[in-house]
């Protein structure tokens, strides 16, 4: 048994390496931009370029639309499903799941064929309609994240007591979503909020292929021009990345317990 | 809204009337179409910008320049630069995913079966979390810094070893340096997901196996492998359908100096590169079916397993 142990020392050592030496290299790599001397030029530079802040800016907006389209699409998808149409479950389980199956470039592929200046929806024709589309296909890849942060915040409160309730008081639909279930589960929500805001900021594909000003496609253009502001922003979205994971960590704390923690 | 209260009370009553309903679908039955209204906004965003895109470019795949019906943008697949550039994209994501998985494994039983101080479990798994979704043009970034010309790594060793891995052969614009990088998410992904099967092994079978006479060795050989090996097929078929996918770390990375599949049908999307729309849908049909299967092997397997780790 002695054996198994310095083994799993060993494999550990060995994973913990290879995932920290790539992180210690590009934080050393973006402090080089000066001869013989660490600074923070890199950073000043990229901070501190126009291009950054509008392409970051831009990304923050369509995170945060996405994150709000994405929850008027799920939660009340995931309210009646629970509540009054569980038959619907395995397919719309089966639809987030396809977002896993169907790699980004071909939906955007797909978009770039179906909503083109031709058809009947020209989405790609306009400014504002090339948004709208890539504010949707962010949704489509946020959905299975999405989905399951509100299912499980769902599973972890009475919705058929609560529902039962707040219809006795006289309330509709609209107003138990928005006032009774929505509050209960915005620990969950937040969480699969945080997940997508984390996938949207560095997306790459869609938004370049949608030719908008994405900071995605901003970082891929600074790696093609600079050698050593690329490494900053690596550590950056590096720790956007962390930031997101941390909060997502953080308001698990915060969520009600009734339930199991499995699935 | 009294109709809500209405679909409510004969919810709780939904065996009988489905029972009583045998015209309508069994998937159907029990539902009211006031509460499609809920669901509707759902199922309509997933038609129109999910299925029906991925269709209408299976069914472009089979269309002519002049619209009528077409077998020959399959056939067109067989061109030597097509077939390399997804034998490329299958060897570096098979290879990513065996490797992702096999040291993904390692690392997993290392940390919840290897005796280690609890706090690493937990670091490792937070971490492997955050490095899951670490991809794309950063992690690119990440491994130029690391191992390419100028990178940290390369530069030691040639400094301190006088080993020079780039006169050596190695090259991070590569089918090494790109698994390699593809690792960095690979390994974790499986992490996540290997690490509640290795939680499902229980104690009991442990100590049962050694009351017996059995070695650590004759136990994972004989129960612990038997038990995580169709976890472990699945989610490599996963892993491989993941990197299948990805484009961003590569074309950052290497730019068009390898041409996996995933770049050449940027390209065509981009500038129509192959010179034939219908190609490009049949690219695209190329990839879909891989993930695909990759997929629903994925799928097919994780149910069949799920029956020992309840």
């Amino acid at each position: 048994m002695k054996h198994a142990k310095l083994w799993s020392w060993i494999i550990f050592g060995l994973g913990a390496a290879y995932f920290l030496v790539p992180l210690l290299a590009t934080v050393q790599f973006s402090l080089s931009i000066r001869r013989d001397t660490l600074s923070l030029d890199a950073y000043t530079n990229v901070l501190q370029a126009p291009a950054f802040q509008n392409t970051f800016g831009y990304s923050l907006i369509v995170g945060v639309a996405t994150i709000i389209v994405g929850l008027l699409i799920v939660v009340p998808a995931a309210y009646f499903v629970r509540l009054r149409a569980p038959q619907l479950r395995p397919i719309i389980e089966f639809v987030t799941l396809l977002p896993l199956i169907i790699p980004p470039i071909i939906l955007v592929f797909g978009y770039i064929r179906m909503y083109n200046s031709s058809s009947p929806l020209p989405l790609t024709n306009s400014v504002v309609g090339t948004n709208i589309l890539l504010t949707l296909a962010y949704v489509a890849l946020a959905l299975p994240y999405m989905y399951r942060a509100v299912d499980t915040g769902l599973r972890t409160i009475d919705v058929q007591t609560l529902t039962e309730a707040a219809n006795i008081l006289g309330a509709n639909t609209f107003t138990i979503l928005m006032r009774v279930i929505f509050p209960n589960i915005i620990v969950a929500v937040l969480s699969g909020a945080f997940l997508t805001l984390a996938i949207v900021i560095g997306e790459f594909t869609i938004a370049s292929l949608l030719n908008r000003p994405a900071f995605g496609v901003y970082m891929q253009n600074v790696g093609a021009n600079r050698a050593y502001e690329p490494a900053a922003l690596a550590v950056i979205s590096f720790v956007i990345t962390w930031g997101a994971m941390g909060m997502i960590q953080l308001l698990a704390r915060f969520a009600p317990r009734t339930a199991a923690r499995t699935d | 809204m009294s109709s809500n209260t209405d679909t409510l009370v004969s919810n709780s009553a939904a065996p009988a009337s489905a029972g009583a309903a045998p015209s309508r679908p069994r998937f159907l039955s029990g539902v009211r179409w006031g509460d499609y209204l809920g669901v509707a906004p759902f199922l309509i965003f997933a038609a129109l910008f999910l299925i029906v895109p991925t269709l209408y470019l299976v069914v472009g795949a089979f269309v002519a320049k002049d619209g009528s019906f077409t077998l020959q943008n399959i056939v067109d697949l067989g061109t030597p630069q097509i077939v390399s550039s997804f034998w490329i994209s299958i060897r570096i994501s098979a290879a990513s995913a065996v490797l992702g998985s096999v040291f993904g494994l390692l690392i997993a039983l290392a940390i919840i079966r290897g005796k280690l101080p609890p706090a690493i479990r937990s670091t490792v798994m937070t971490f492997s979390g955050v490095a899951s979704n670490f991809a794309g043009i950063p992690l690119a970034f990440a491994f130029l810094s690391t191992l390419g010309r100028l990178g940290l790594v390369t530069v030691i060793l040639k400094t301190v070893f006088g080993f020079d891995m780039y006169r050596a052969g190695f090259n991070i614009l590569s089918f090494w340096g790109l698994t390699l990088t593809y690792c960095y998410f690979q390994i974790p992904l499986m992490i996540l997901i290997i690490a509640p099967a290795i939680d499902g092994l229980k104690k009991e079978w442990n100590e049962a196996a050694a009351t017996l006479g059995a070695s650590p060795w004759q136990f994972w050989r004989y129960i612990g492998m038997p038990i995580l090996w169709p976890n472990l097929l699945g989610t490599i078929s996963l892993l491989f359908a993941n990197a299948f996918g990805a484009i961003a770390t590569a074309y950052a990375l290497t730019g068009s100096s390898l041409n996996i599949v995933p770049i050449v049908l940027y390209a065509q999307i981009r500038g129509d590169v192959l010179n034939n729309p219908g190609l490009g849908a049949a690219l695209a049909l190329g990839m879909i079916v891989i993930t695909a299967v990759t997929n629903v092997i994925y799928l097919v397997i994780r149910t069949r397993a799920e029956r020992w780790l309840k």
